[in-house]
């Protein structure tokens, strides 16, 4: 028996959106008479963070504190429309969308403390704290809950914008394939380290390294929490996944996750992440989006670590251990 | 190059139901009580291709605790549909419940609502279908060969069929042909990924409640819910304004609830039995009868020059969409789309072609036709750096697009950072480049 070490990496990059555009999302924002702003979507959150990284843009862009916002989402009755969340659109379509309602919420709310302030819109600035003040004069000041009181029971006036964002349909040529298919473009480099055992054709990912470049990052934690998951799913992936494990063939199929392999705890390496941000230009904020690429650039580092130890060239998903054993195999009778 | 004048924007504040993850006080759709609920079970097909002869529901609908039974003699609207018919995807193929055929293992074929899923359960076990067998077809490549058995007269030669009669969803961009008799190498492979459970922890459900007023709301844990409103609208021929739905906090996605599996039949027996209607995946159905990731065939083959350029590159890939098409020509043109990945190579073609076999119809996941690419495409570069005898890093510099190169779908490149991922992570793993290929960046193309 012998316990073969490798190394292998991989380049990938990914498109935000909805392929070939024409995918919109809404949003509507109001504020309450005590100065919380409500999000309305129905956009879905699967556990990513959707409401946490919408609720930071809205206060962003209105410029408020995180814990006024509240987000409402998931009601076809009261949400206004959203395409979905697939395609990592979600944070780029949603969170455009968030931003122009908050910007018009935020004209309105600037409208009326400058008229409470006695002094010219122009002048005034949100400090984020839950204040707007006099630009340089912090102490002439209104409160954000005063004045949502005010535009509401003194001067009859809604707080509150729309929001919308679509990247138009662009068809693609039936003949060429001309397009514009994406609205940017995120990019990640992983180095997979693994381990081989000849006798039995195990593999243990021993270490994965990535850097991913996804635009400003709206949450860190919850880029790293994509990262560190995605790294997961792709081990799964490259090692051991399948619905039909003699594909073509349907029989054997999995059921539970007995018989349908995935994972566990210590078949876990540590994932070193570094994330660049260079800014999309048209992502809210300048982000692009990390949903899925996290998964496509472990399979190929991996695939490559194991090709890199045993010096066979494996080309197919899941490297199970059946087909390690064959490709050492077919190089000890001279094939590889 | 990220705007730094932010106060709460890429700040990492604490998710914000996440306590309620870890507790267990997350609503979820399952997590709604309505009294009088009934469940609704499916009658599956034990064969993957099949004449269906007939259909008898007798022995079911006296079972103990049934309420209906639901067969295609039931549909009040569409028999065939695809989702994506709305937005000009066609022909609409796979039955709402079958009827003529099955055409894979698992096909919902009628639909057992029941006081209780054990009853439910016991009376999907009474149906009797009558089928005459039919040879099946599992091979991408064996499908579309001539006298392959035939799933549909939708697609004659058991492949899509593209606008202009195109078999593949295409790219065309320089000549390829030229370019690999000028080439110093010419490197060859092929690649192949299995279906794919996406494997959320919440299986694929619903809960459909009529409201006394005509309306139907239905608590759902899709990803898209306007979609899956508009969907379940238009199988059922009813209005728009008849359906709401309810969800938004999802136990997993990464893809597998865009398909629009439980809704319609479930507003349906909500609709014929005036009573609330749940119906949810049990985990095999979730690994056998919902979407799969697709299987994919990606034969690459590449023109490169001595000094590490890839002068030219031709995709031809095969999908596997299983025995419908769902959203699969979406897919193809996605996977032309990304091709060919994150390099500059002025001679590109691609055939992306989406194959029927009788297998569960597949669908989308995370990397949704970019996923195969990817691997194939990466899988290779490491070939190509064997072949030439160069530093696998420095191949993939070399070729690495840069700000406003020229992509193989006419669109120049923005936003780029391939070079500054790739270097960042050769530092990570201590990966010595000469200083020329270090100084490298996106904004230039000094040569490595």
């Amino acid at each position: 028996m012998t316990k073969l070490r490798g190394t292998g990496f991989a380049a990938v990059n990914y498109p935000t959106g909805m392929h070939l555009g024409g995918d919109p999302t809404q949003s509507l924002v109001h504020a309450t008479t005590s100065g919380n702003f409500v999000v309305t979507m129905s956009s879905v959150d699967l556990g990513q963070g959707l409401k946490t990284i919408l609720a930071q843009i809205a206060a962003e862009a209105l410029g408020v504190p995180y814990d006024t916002v509240i987000v409402d989402t998931g009601d076809t009755d009261t949400g206004p429309h959203c395409t979905g969340t697939f395609a990592s659109r979600t944070t780029h379509r949603a969170g455009n969308a968030v931003i122009m309602a908050a910007e018009e919420a935020r004209k309105v709310m600037l409208e009326v403390a400058a008229e409470k302030l006695e002094v010219g819109v122009e002048d005034l600035e949100t400090d984020g704290l839950g204040n707007i003040h006099v630009k340089g004069v912090e102490d002439k000041a209104i409160s954000v809950a005063e004045t949502a009181g005010a535009a509401h029971f003194e001067l009859g006036r809604t707080i509150s914008g729309r929001g919308i964002y679509l990247k138009p349909p662009s068809p693609m040529d039936p003949e060429t394939g001309e397009s514009d298919p994406d609205s940017t473009q995120a990019h990640a480099c992983t180095v997979a380290e693994v381990e081989v055992d000849t006798e039995t054709g195990d593999v243990q990912v021993l270490a994965i390294k990535s850097a991913y470049e996804v635009g400003q990052q709206v949450n860190p934690e919850l880029v790293k929490g994509q990262i560190v998951g995605g790294a997961w799913m792709g081990i799964g992936h490259a090692l051991q996944e399948t619905t039909a494990p003699y594909y073509p063939a349907i029989d054997h199929a999995p059921r539970d996750f007995q018989t349908y392999q995935m994972p566990g705890a210590v078949d876990m390496p540590e994932v070193e992440c570094e994330v660049l941000e260079i800014a999309s230009r048209n992502g809210p904020f300048g982000a692009k989006g990390v949903g899925e690429m996290v998964t496509n650039s472990p399979i190929p580092a991996i695939v490559n670590a194991i090709n890199n130890a045993l010096g066979v060239r494996i080309t197919q998903i899941p490297v199970t251990p059946e087909v390690v054993l064959r490709a050492l195999d077919e190089k000890a009778a001279g094939g590889g | 190059m990220a705007m730094k004048d932010l106060k709460i924007v890429g700040q990492p504040v604490k998710l914000r139901d996440l306590d309620t993850h870890v507790t267990g006080e997350t609503v979820f759709y399952e997590d709604v009580r309505v009294p009088r609920m009934l469940h609704l079970k499916m009658h599956r097909s034990r064969y993957p291709h099949a004449r269906i002869l007939g259909i008898d529901t007798s022995q079911a609908l006296s079972s103990p605790g049934v309420v209906t039974v639901l067969t295609h003699e039931d549909l009040p609207g569409k028999k065939l549909y695809n989702a994506l018919a709305g937005a000009g995807v066609g022909p609409e193929d796979e039955p709402v419940l079958a009827f003529d055929k099955v055409r894979w293992k698992g096909e919902s074929v009628a639909a057992v609502i029941a006081e209780t899923p054990e009853q439910a359960n016991a009376a999907v076990a009474k149906i009797k279908v009558e089928y005459e067998e039919l040879p099946a077809v599992f091979d991408v490549e064996e499908a579309i060969k001539d006298g392959a058995p035939n799933l549909t007269a939708h697609w004659p030669n058991n492949h899509y069929v593209y606008p202009d009669d195109h078999r593949a969803a295409q790219i065309r961009y320089g000549d390829v042909e030229k370019a690999f008799a000028e080439a110093d190498h010419i490197v060859e492979d092929s690649y192949q990924t299995q279906p794919i459970e996406q494997a959320p922890m919440e299986t694929n459900g619903c809960i459909a409640v009529p409201e006394g007023d005509g309306r139907i709301t239905v608590y759902s844990n899709t990803q898209a819910l306007q979609f899956s409103l508009d969907v379940t609208a238009g199988i059922l021929d009813m209005p728009t304004s008849k359906l709401r739905f309810v969800g938004g906090t999802v136990g997993g996605g990464f893809g597998g609830k865009v398909d629009i599996q439980p809704e319609p039949i479930t507003t349906l027996a909500a609709l014929r039995t005036g009573r609330p209607v749940k119906f949810k995946y049990t985990r095999e159905e979730e690994m056998q009868v919902s979407s799969s990731r697709s299987a994919w065939r990606v034969y690459v083959k590449d023109g490169v020059m001595n000094d590490g350029r890839i002068i030219a590159r031709k995709v031809t890939t095969y999908q596997d969409s299983g025995a419908y098409l769902r959203f699969s020509s979406y897919a193809c043109m996605k996977h032309c789309g990304h091709m060919p990945g994150p390099y500059t190579i002025p001679n590109v073609s691609v055939d992306s072609i989406v194959v029927f076999t009788n297998r569960t119809p597949s669908n989308a996941m995370r990397g949704f036709g970019v996923m195969a690419g990817s691997f194939a495409l990466e899988v290779q570069m490491d070939k190509i750096a064997e072949t030439i005898g160069m530093d696998p890093w420095e191949l993939r510099l070399i070729n690495a697009y840069r700000e406003g190169d020229m992509k193989a779908h006419r669109k120049e490149v923005e936003d780029a950072g391939m070079v500054e991922s790739i270097l960042a992570a050769a530092e990570m793993a201590g990966k010595q480049l000469p200083e020329n290929f270090r100084n490298m960046s996106s904004l230039d193309r000094k040569a490595g």
